[in-house]
């Protein structure tokens, strides 16, 4: 059958639109996976035992299983529950919890790395074990791990790649609607395939500019 | 040819970095069974001059000599490696920080190269490795893995290793420098010994007794260049260059800062001890 | 929990969970193969090697794995290669963690302290010499528990292919949520039959790096 470009052009829109819905979900699952890592970090960590011990068994079962069976499982539960949320939002919860848990296991590491001294030193100032964490050994933590979150966050964009299996029109399902129509899947999955390694390619250069900017201010 | 060539013969050796001279120029000449060490500040183009020899580090201009044959020679890469491969065999180097392999044991380390290159069987290897490990008091550790010596044990198994090649010519690279102060003095005797039996060897250190102890001559080199050689007699005691003399000087002053720190530090132990 | 609907559908996913295993194992076969000459590639001397293998590595860590395989099985035909989806999934899966593997050994292999190879250059190794008893036998222990982590990535990974319609664990668990509208039953179970081959390939992996640890 061979192949034939010349049919791309007419459904580049249709593509480009499927960049956009590419870049707005993993920015907004990336949000997500950030503060949510954090938060079941300190939970992890700090919380009381009826809090913790599901968080924990949360993370394991997550971390234990393929992104695609957790993204049936919250677009399929939430409909069972008689939640109906548009495909979009279910795709950036399901992406941004399952890189929260990751996040959070990178967090959670620097956390007890963080010297013990700093604690301290925040204590001997007054401050309750709350704000210690809070303004002093968080915000560490936090700087200490940008740069695997920031891989973290390159393998979410190439993973949101599986959320078009639940309806969320991005770059993948855009790509496969205009297959449809065209019956072209070489050219039209080429051309996403380039247009992902572009957005990677700027993505890579946006995490390099947050690690040396978090670095200066050590 | 009219005359002998010499044993080692550095002629014109140049190396640079850009713009950066580390070596400028130089030209030395080595006899068999001499004993020569090299002095200088660092970044004084010691260790690279040592490293070109054997052409770890390659020299941007001038020719290395080895008992009449070229070291490093301009040749196609497929020639360049056989020929330099030879030629580093007859050559033996000690480095500062040993570089013992770690996945090999002691014997494995010292039998790695002769069984591979010269085709010794396991059985003339086992014997080989013990006459050396024995030559530097490491016999009985022959069966350790290099995690479980100490740094001079290391640094006598590393000259072992050397040594089984049966070298013409010995490179030590500060061998002494990494180690704990109480461990030169086994390294120290080690090359003592060497010395004693003629081995030729060329001895890049900071440590001015044993260079003056051991030595034939010493060579003082600064910026790129040999500044000042001779007897270490006549090196240490009466140097003719400003710059000699300047080295010495810092040099002697900070050993001696070196040793009342230490020499306090024990007392305060021991008055530390007399408290209890 | 309907614990019945369970016990009812479990052998269809342990069924399923024998072909997530072996294509786990088979991706992983064919990663380590294409791993290894990538990172070969890449550390060559000749430039088009090195070429070739950075671009290799760049492409398929720098597009999703989704997309290869949708390129090689839908795509395949259009330029000649007809694959099943079983085969489209060992393949297109395979040459996708080759990749990340490739960089794995290749990090392994530069971590080797630099000394070690002039070391063995001095006692008159070869370039290849030296590479084979020194570099690589330290380079392979350095590189089994980072390994381990991109054989745990796949692992998980392999539930791709449900997209593609291979009945591995994550298409069974889709199928009957289809069917049963039980989500968390079928999640459950699926997770289960994962975590298990995860811990237990963990636990080879953990017993492999002790027994390659240096005294």
């Amino acid at each position: 059958m061979g192949l034939d470009f010349t049919v791309v052009p007419a459904y580049l829109d249709t593509i480009l639109i499927g960049v956009l819905w590419t870049i707005a979900i993993t920015v907004c699952a990336a949000i997500l996976s950030f503060f949510g890592g954090i938060l079941l970090a300190v939970i992890a960590l700090y919380a009381p035992w009826f809090l913790r011990l599901p968080v924990r068994f949360f993370a394991w079962l997550f971390m234990g299983t393929p992104l695609l069976l957790q993204l049936f499982l919250i677009y399929f539960g939430l409909v069972q529950l008689g939640i109906d949320l548009p495909a979009f939002v279910a795709g950036v919860i399901g992406l941004g919890l399952h890189f929260a848990v990751y996040n959070s296991e990178l967090i959670q590491t620097a956390i007890l790395a963080v010297d013990k001294g700093q604690m301290e030193a925040a204590r001997t100032l007054g401050c309750s074990r709350s704000q210690a964490l809070r303004k002093v050994v968080i915000p560490q933590a936090v700087r200490d791990v940008i740069p695997p979150i920031g891989n973290n966050m390159i393998a979410l964009l190439k993973d949101s790649a599986l959320v078009s299996v639940i309806g969320v029109s991005e770059l993948t399902l855009s790509s496969q609607l205009a297959i449809g129509r065209t019956y072209r899947p070489f050219e039209f999955y080429a051309v996403a395939a380039v247009f992902y390694y572009i957005v990677n390619l700027g993505m890579e250069a946006v995490m390099r500019r947050i690690e040396r900017k978090t670095s200066l201010s050590r | 040819m009219t005359e002998a060539h010499k044993f080692v013969d550095i002629r014109h050796a140049q190396k640079a970095y850009g713009d950066l001279e580390v070596l400028k120029d130089i030209s030395l000449t080595v006899d068999r069974g001499e004993i020569v060490a090299i002095i200088g500040p660092s970044g004084s183009g010691k260790s690279t001059l040592l490293r070109a020899i054997n052409d770890l580090d390659s020299l941007t201009g001038g020719e290395v000599w080895l008992d009449g044959v070229q070291i490093n020679k301009n040749l196609p890469y497929r020639q360049y490696e056989k020929h330099i491969n030879a030629m580093r065999q007859q050559v033996g180097m000690v480095f500062q920080h040993f570089n013992l392999f770690p996945h090999l044991s002691v014997r494995d380390n010292v039998t790695m190269a002769p069984k591979l290159l010269k085709g010794l069987s396991d059985k003339e290897a086992d014997k080989l490795a013990e006459e050396q490990l024995n030559h530097v008091g490491m016999l009985e550790r022959i069966d350790y893995y290099p995690s479980q010596l100490s740094g001079g044990q290391k640094q006598r198994v590393a000259i072992a290793r050397a040594l089984a090649m049966q070298p013409k010519l010995m490179l030590f690279d500060e061998a002494t420098s990494a180690l704990d102060p109480e461990l030169v003095e086994e390294v120290n005797l080690v090359m003592k010994r060497l010395a004693e039996e003629h081995m030729t060897m060329i001895i890049v250190t900071h440590e001015m007794d044993f260079a003056a102890s051991v030595c034939d001559r010493v060579i003082f080199m600064d910026k790129g260049v040999v500044v000042e050689q001779g007897p270490p007699s006549v090196v240490f005691q009466n140097p003719t260059e400003e710059r000699t003399k300047e080295f010495l000087r810092k040099h002697l002053a900070q050993h001696h800062a070196q040793n009342a720190a230490e020499a306090a530090a024990l007392t305060a132990a021991q008055t530390n001890e007399g408290a209890k | 929990m309907d614990i019945e609907l369970i016990l009812k559908v479990y052998p269809y996913f342990l069924e399923a969970a024998v072909v997530t295993i072996e294509l786990s194992v088979l991706t992983v076969l064919l990663g380590l193969i294409c791993g290894a000459l990538a990172a070969a590639a890449r550390m060559s001397r000749f430039r088009l090697l090195r070429i070739i293998g950075a671009v290799y590595v760049s492409v398929f860590r720098g597009t999703p794995a989704l997309i290869q395989l949708f390129l090689l099985y839908f795509g395949g035909p259009q330029i000649g290669i007809q694959l099943d989806a079983f085969e489209a999934g060992v393949i297109g899966l395979g040459l996708n963690i080759g990749a990340y593997m490739a960089e794995t050994m290749r990090g392994a292999i530069v971590s080797v302290d630099g000394g070690q190879t002039e070391a063995a250059r001095t006692l008159g190794l070869s370039r290849a010499q030296a590479f084979r008893k020194v570099t690589l036998p330290q380079a392979m222990r350095l590189m089994i528990r980072p390994l381990g982590v991109n054989i745990n990535a796949q692992i998980k990974g392999t539930a791709l292919v449900a997209a593609i319609s291979v009945v591995e664990l994550t298409y069974t668990a889709q199928r009957y949520i289809g069917s049963t509208y039980k989500p968390f039953e079928m999640f459950f179970l699926a997770g289960v039959l994962y975590i298990i081959i995860i811990t237990v390939t963990g636990k080879g992996i953990t017993y492999l790096d002790r027994k390659a640890r240096l005294p």
